[in-house]
């Protein structure tokens, strides 16, 4: 627009004072557009599982009991139901316990039957797997952050699971290494090692039979709330009643009890808005003060009183808008480093568009006072401070 | 070298009316930055004192080795016994020893904000309760009779989930349980638990063991030959620590992450409030630039003029963290909040803010002052006077 | 006769101060031929600068007509009288009102921005008008690098680039040495002379008066001498 090198000339009047300005700006929406990410993040939660057509089946009280192995048969005759396998907390860790190791004692056939778009592994290294009861698959990028090769004997020690033998350390032959197919997935399977459940279920000492949870697959996403109410009707009124839910709804019931994070951050976004205000407003104030003379003078050239406030309120839209357009793109860019904080959690540049808005209204409100204060600017008075 | 530097600030500080609009920004930006910083910190705070408060020095958990928190342990009735022989326990006059056989589990109850399910702990204790946990005291309605189900509620966890007042009855696990009393337990992190007889919790959830056993010893420094008894004991595979100590490792994850997140977020608001605090004290120099150089002119050296801007940069900024302090202090202060502990069940505690906290917040207010003030500052001092008169 | 570019009957203006009152013009006649370059003399306080401002539609008056280049200005409200000056009159300022941070070049273009002119012609117009002054060499730099009589001329430049049939100067040589105030008036002669500007001028300056083709005098919020001047 034709007046843009006017608005632009009139911000660099005080070089200094445009810079601080527009550096406070940047932070703040660095600081928006990180804070609304990671509250995306958290409401968006994904969970290790993906697809909607994954549930997952846990005992009604608590992730942290157990199911009876047996309920499998009864799962599987759900109509609708294409798949069933069972998993259980292993609570591993390698050597040390900040090692933690996401170890999973798995049913082959059945879990790699549901997972089968997730993985890829040679085949080669698949019937080692299936041929060796102690083996273990690794995730490739854990194979190389402790430096295992394939046909290593690994211990990893088990936080629950002690074996008849009193030691709570289990070992395994690594057999082979695997990578995920979706690389958004990579990050939340980094520390994966998948073993043989029946390892696991012959060598503990107590809880044989049960497991963790279930997770099944449906034939038909659409029909995945009603599939998952008949599963939990099979076991209402027995010692070990079950709750079925789509997985991603699993993932965010068990982010939200983090507490109402949303609140927090938005209570933080709101104290750092205020005092931005009064940062940009200070300046809108003291940039329009500063030009009362000239000001006039455009209205001597015939700009009318509507297009000073114009010309105020745009200068308000540039000074804002450039600014948090640079914050949101450098919180952009800390993406990467976000993720490796909360592994394993959406992430969504999207959650930046709000940031957009924010800014406009910030220009608006803290560019009206001072337009409105130029457009009511009596010429002869303006003129005559001057001398 | 002081008169001057009396004289000259004092006039700056005269004309500080004029510039209130600048002035204003310093402040509300540090009070912000403080106000934010102090807040989330309280969060960690509460929470460590919630959970590092929990115990006492002179009693020692017992856990089954290799397990890192109650919910993975396992203790059996014979473990049990053989605890309960150990040195330094302390022992009533029956002979009985003060030891608290507990089972903990996990239950799901609404919460009062959200609504929706939650998980609550439920603690099975032993008949031992009163002589292990004196600071156990029941406030509200009666303590549970042993072999029925009946719970008494933690006031903490009174505040933050549905239908926990003595005389209602929760439904978890296909019974009812009755909820007979509130207790307070000296803030620590059993309020935010359910307790039951340990026994009728273990029918309830089919298990025939225990996660832990509590012992209250002779003294603190019992502690010592307590452990050795324990750990040297062939047919005994336990972890045994102090209370405090337990409850510290638990609570170090969360409060670590609460840290950073609190320290990150102030560090990127101390930077936006240093920008906004230079701009300030750059229009307050070009404000003053007539003055100062008119005071250059009659003789005042440089250093006043300098330590007057930068005074005058620290007094705005104290009074932002001041208020800043205040703020948090008055608005967060003994906020009840809770959130997911390490035994996958939710923990109340309250947000703190403490001496230590403000004097933290005040030190930040003054270094983003000081920084906000240096450059103008120096700039002030250099400005020749001669130009500094010419362009006034 | 001549058409009058400037016509006002019984113009009064005066202000509030406070609950007073100042009348600052009294009952004022005046005509101004087309073609004219009228210098406006007076002590200080006289109301010369309160009559230009009336002149150039700054200003309404309290009383009586006023119509300048055919059009009543009394009758006109705040935004159209903006929209009649960017077209009909050219405003020249003692201390030259140029905006420091615009180049001379961008400074002559302002007004053409409330034109539908593209910006390739208003280009073109504002070189065109800096040539015109004698400055078109300077084009690209700001007001802060001009020599006082280099930014009057700019001043001049903007004031006609809209290509207005008046001239409005508020003492304009107030600030310049005496060469550069000579060289301005003599382009304002010029500007009057060979393209037919009708300039109207407040001066202090007895020898600036000397270049122009009529004078007046006020005194007291009146003309000295009233109605048409003869040559």
């Amino acid at each position: 627009m034709k007046y843009l090198p006017l608005v632009w000339a009139t911000l660099w009047r005080k070089k200094t004072r445009t810079i601080f300005t527009l550096l406070s700006v940047i932070v703040a929406f660095l600081l928006f557009g990180v804070l609304e990410t990671v509250d995306y993040a958290f409401s968006h939660a994904d969970g290790g599982v993906t697809g909607a057509d994954k549930l997952i089946t846990t005992n009604k009280y608590s992730i942290t009991l157990q199911l009876p192995f047996s309920d499998v048969q009864q799962i599987r005759s759900v109509p609708g139901v294409a798949e069933v396998t069972w998993i259980t907390w292993f609570g591993a860790y390698y050597q040390e316990s900040k090692n933690f190791i996401f170890a999973l004692p798995i049913d082959t056939d059945t879990y790699f039957n549901l997972h089968k778009d997730e993985f890829i592994v040679s085949g080669a290294e698949m019937s080692a797997f299936r041929a060796t009861r102690t083996g273990g698959l690794v995730n490739s990028a854990l194979m190389k952050k402790f430096g295992w090769k394939v046909g290593d004997k690994i211990p990893l020690h088990s936080t629950i699971w002690t074996q008849k033998s009193g030691s709570l350390d289990w070992t395994f032959d690594i057999v082979g290494t695997f990578d995920a197919k979706d690389p958004t997935q990579a990050a939340q399977q980094a520390s994966t090692l998948l073993f043989h459940y029946e390892f696991f279920d012959e060598g503990r000492n107590f809880g044989k039979g049960n497991v963790g949870w279930f997770e099944e697959r449906v034939a038909d996403p659409a029909q995945s709330v009603t599939i998952a109410n008949r599963i939990d009707a099979l076991f209402a009124n027995s010692s070990d009643e079950t709750k079925t839910q789509p997985a991603k709804e699993f993932a965010m019931a068990f982010v939200k009890q983090f507490g109402d994070i949303g609140f927090v951050l938005r209570a933080i976004l709101g104290a750092v808005f205020f005092t931005l205000l009064f940062l940009t407003g200070n300046t809108m104030m003291q940039s329009v003060r500063e030009r009362v003379p000239e000001l006039a003078v455009l209205k001597t050239l015939g700009f009318g009183d509507g297009t000073v406030l114009g010309l105020v309120i745009a200068e308000s839209l540039l000074l804002c808008m450039t600014a948090a357009l640079a914050g949101l793109l450098l919180s952009f860019a800390a993406l990467p480093i976000l993720k490796l904080g909360l592994q394993g959690i959406q992430m969504s540049p999207r959650a930046i568009l709000p940031g957009i808005g924010v800014a406009i209204l910030l220009a608006l409100i803290v560019g009206m006072p001072p337009a409105l204060g130029a457009m009511r600017l009596n010429i002869v008075d303006a003129l005559a401070d001057k001398r | 070298m002081f008169k001057q530097l009396w004289a000259v600030s004092v006039m700056s500080l005269q004309t500080l009316p004029q510039r209130i609009g600048a002035s204003s920004v310093i402040v509300i930006g540090i009070a912000g930055v403080v106000a934010v910083l102090i807040s989330v910190l309280a969060m960690g705070v509460g929470f460590r004192h919630t959970l590092a408060d929990s115990g006492r020095a002179d009693r020692a958990i017992i856990l089954r080795g290799g397990s890192d928190a109650e919910l993975n342990s396992n203790l059996t009735r014979s473990d049990v016994d053989t605890i309960g022989n150990a040195p330094g326990i302390v022992k009533d006059s029956a002979g009985k020893a003060a030891l608290s056989n507990e089972l903990v589990t996990v239950v799901n109850v609404p919460k009062i904000d959200t609504g929706t399910d939650a998980n609550l702990t439920l603690r099975g204790v032993g008949l031992t309760l009163a002589q292990v946990r004196p600071e156990l005291a029941v406030v509200e309605g009666r303590m549970f009779r042993p072999a029925v189900r009946e719970l008494i509620a933690g006031v903490g966890a009174a505040k933050q989930f549905r239908g926990l007042t003595p005389g209602s009855v929760l439904h978890f696990r296909n019974a009812d349980w009755t909820v007979t009393g509130l207790f307070t337990s000296n803030g620590d992190v059993h309020e935010s638990e359910l307790l039951a007889d340990v026994d009728t919790v273990g029918s309830s959830i089919a298990r025939n063991g225990y996660s832990s056993a509590i012992a209250l010893l002779t003294g603190p420094a019992a502690f010592a030959d307590f452990k050795d008894a324990l750990t040297t004991d062939p047919q005994l595979k336990v972890d045994v620590q102090r209370e405090p100590d337990y409850y510290a490792a638990q609570s170090k994850n969360l409060t670590k992450a609460i840290n950073v997140v609190g320290n990150t977020v102030a560090v990127i608001m101390a930077i936006g409030a240093m920008f906004g605090a230079l701009n300030s004290m750059y229009s307050a120099v070009a404000a003053r630039g007539l003055e100062i150089a008119t005071l250059r002119a009659i003789g005042f050296s440089a250093s006043p003029v300098l330590l007057s801007v930068m005074f005058e940069a620290l007094l705005l900024s104290l009074l932002g963290g001041i208020i800043g302090a205040s703020l948090a202090w008055l608005m967060f202060n003994g906020h009840s909040v809770s959130t997911l502990g390490g035994a996958f069940a939710q923990v109340v505690f309250k947000l703190t803010v403490t001496r230590t906290l403000i004097v933290t917040g005040i030190i930040w207010a003054c270094i983003i002052g000081i920084l906000g003030g240096l450059f103008p500052a120096l700039r002030a001092a250099r400005l020749s006077v001669a130009e500094a008169l010419r362009a006034a | 006769m001549t058409e009058a570019i400037v016509s006002m009957k019984h113009v009064g203006k005066s202000y509030r101060r406070g609950k007073q009152s100042i009348e600052v013009l009294q009952d004022l006649n005046l005509d101004i031929a087309k073609g004219d370059f009228v210098a406006l003399m007076g002590p200080s306080g006289s109301g010369k600068t309160t009559l230009l401002n009336l002149i150039g539609g700054l200003d309404t008056p309290s009383l009586g007509e006023i119509t300048v280049a055919g059009q009543r200005l009394d009758q006109l409200r705040s935004g159209a009288l903006a929209r009649w000056r960017s077209t009909h009159v050219g405003f020249v300022f003692q201390f030259y009102n140029l905006m420091p941070m615009l180049t001379a070049q961008r400074n002559v273009e302002l007004p053409l921005l409330l034109t539908n002119l593209s910006s390739a012609q208003r280009k073109a117009h504002a070189l065109a008008a800096l040539t015109l002054v004698g400055v078109a060499d300077r084009a690209k730099h700001k007001p802060g690098e001009l020599s006082g009589g280099q930014a009057q001329r700019v001043a001049i430049a903007r004031a006609l680039v809209a290509d207005p049939t008046l001239l409005v100067c508020d003492e304009p040589t107030g600030d310049l040495d005496r060469k550069s105030a000579d060289d301005v008036l003599h382009l304002l002669q010029v500007l009057n002379r060979e393209h037919g500007k009708s300039i109207v001028m407040v001066t202090h300056d007895p020898k600036a008066a000397e270049f122009a083709s009529h004078q007046l005098h006020m005194d007291k919020g009146s003309l000295l001498e009233a109605g048409r001047i003869a040559a």
